[in-house]
């Protein structure tokens, strides 16, 4: 059931719950991403971040609970839901046998991009693929293919974009960039962002707002940059290495 | 429903083949040595056999209507593998496009490349060994539809099952048309077949084809009730292939298999 707030937030998830016959991936995990909001979903391996992912981008769908995108319902409305959201993620480059421009105009068809000439230049150039336009993404490098995907993820200028570890192969030079346009994109209009990372330097640069999750629950949330001091860490890499191995310690305070 | 989503699928098809000479070639190539081989069966036949009898017609018109019928089908499943070896399915399935609409872009698409093969085995049957295609006269147009339709029913069964199985599956897809073909009677008629036969004939459409195209080509007449049954069984085929697609999918969607598919987890 959609709330009035849940309506105004880019993405609302509640009671959102996966399970595998009796193994249990998500439990009952609630949150939500504002406009112009940077949210972290951090966590160990296996904690459920790629789960949720997969969840709001339709291609999984949960046990129990409840999706809404720019308030529409995922499960009632899925393509128009998915036609305000894109993504970008290590593990889904884009096809290799099409070059960069064929690739961004078949997505830009299917996300009904308008002015899509247009859009495809201005992406190329934001990602600097102006050079590799003709270029097949399979000959590309793997921060090349990144840069790639992330065009692909801000061709419709999408009200929620999930990036999936989104600067992993990327130079420290070409991640910083990436970061500040994204962050730039989500600053200047309606878009939510989030975000999964375990760079934690790169989460406390980016990040309004941190979730963590252990063991398929939402353990910890707030801010990057206050939590540690909050529960008695020096950084943010503590606080998750302890949310990695000591995630009941954290569950009772 | 989007056309511009379903034409995507064909763009991609047609960036795919405008830079590969590995998916143009077989598009012509099988085809084209089939019109040769069974051409010159046919010659062969027609002066081993009495006067009147023509092989040309019955034989490497039936072989020519039967690998139409293989090049929907590899259509269908063609364009679905693409998606499969490319590790594409996150990308098509996280987006806004609907199943009809993606089965469509396979559709289309499947039209454009069998549309391809038919030409050329038209151009090698005629201009080489006399074959004319309209000589069947008014039968030829039910008789491709219904070969199309069921051809586009079994690409999209073969794809819902690979889509079920993973992509080794495929080695499952190849062999369909050839083991059709007995049961489909392509080549002689459906009482020579042993009665447990004729019963899979039946629900066959193809068999009604070839059954009325034989009829027509030795001056009898056309059924054209059979050939209604024919095309009603196909498109009831289509439907059904649809259900299995969308089933298949959702099963997919509900285990995880779409989000890791090349993990190729079968349960």
């Amino acid at each position: 059931m959609l709330t009035p707030s849940s309506a105004r937030q880019v993405l609302s998830v509640r009671g959102l719950t996966k399970r595998y016959d009796d193994q249990r991936a998500l439990e009952d995990v609630s949150f939500e991403v504002a406009p112009s909001e940077i949210v972290g979903l951090l966590g160990p391996n296996g904690a459920g971040k790629t789960t949720t992912i997969n969840m709001v981008l339709g291609v999984l769908e949960p046990t129990a609970g409840s999706i809404s995108i720019a308030g529409v319902d995922l499960a009632r409305n899925r393509s128009v839901a998915l036609g305000c959201t894109n993504f970008a993620a290590v593990y889904a480059q884009l096809p290799g046998n099409l070059t960069v421009y064929e690739n961004l105009r078949v997505f830009g068809l299917l996300y009904g991009v308008r002015h899509l000439a247009a859009r495809i230049d201005d992406v190329l150039r934001e990602f600097d693929l102006t050079g590799f336009r003709d270029t097949k993404c399979g000959v590309l490098s793997s921060g090349e293919q990144t840069r790639a995907s992330l065009a692909k993820a801000m061709l419709n200028r999408p009200r929620l974009l999930l990036l999936d570890e989104p600067t992993a192969s990327l130079d420290p030079s070409t991640a910083r960039d990436a970061r500040a346009h994204i962050r730039e994109f989500a600053a200047s209009g309606a878009c939510g962002v989030l975000w999964t990372s375990h760079n934690m330097y790169e989460v406390q640069e980016v990040c309004d707002r941190v979730l963590f999750l252990s063991r398929g629950k939402i353990l910890l949330e707030g801010d990057p940059r206050r939590l540690p001091e909050e529960h008695g860490k020096s950084s943010l890499e503590d606080l998750f290495i302890a949310v990695a191995r000591e995630p009941l310690s954290l569950e009772a305070n | 429903m989007s056309l511009k989503r379903s034409a995507a699928i064909m763009l991609r098809q047609f960036y795919l083949m405008r830079g590969s000479a590995a998916r143009v070639v077989p598009l012509v190539a099988w085809v084209g040595v089939d019109m040769v081989l069974w051409g010159f069966m046919s010659r062969y036949l027609n002066a081993l056999t009495a006067a009147g009898l023509n092989f040309v017609a019955t034989l490497l018109g039936a072989v020519l209507l039967w690998d139409f019928f293989t090049r929907v089908m590899q259509g269908v499943t063609m364009t679905f593998f693409e998606d499969v070896w490319s590790r594409n399915f996150l990308n098509i399935f996280a987006s806004p496009l609907r199943l009809s609409e993606y089965l469509a872009g396979l559709v289309l698409s499947s039209v454009v490349t069998s549309f391809i093969g038919l030409v050329f085995m038209l151009i090698v049957a005629g201009g080489v060994f006399g074959l004319s295609f309209f000589s069947y006269g008014v039968v030829l147009i039910p008789a491709v539809l219904v070969l199309f339709l069921f051809g586009i029913a079994l690409g999209i069964a073969a794809t819902a099952m690979v889509l079920r199985l993973g992509p080794a599956a495929e080695w499952f897809v190849w062999p369909i048309p050839a083991l059709m073909a007995p049961f489909a009677a392509v080549y002689y008629p459906v009482t020579i077949l042993p009665r447990w036969m004729q019963y899979v004939a039946r629900i066959i459409p193809p068999s009604y084809v070839f059954q009325n195209i034989r009829s027509v080509v030795s001056g009898g007449t056309l059924a054209w009730g059979s050939l209604v049954c024919g095309a009603v069984l196909a498109l009831m085929y289509v439907f059904a292939a649809c259900w299995f697609f969308s089933r298949m999918y959702h099963h997919g969607v509900c285990t995880g298999l779409i989000a890791r598919y090349s993990s190729e987890t079968v349960n």
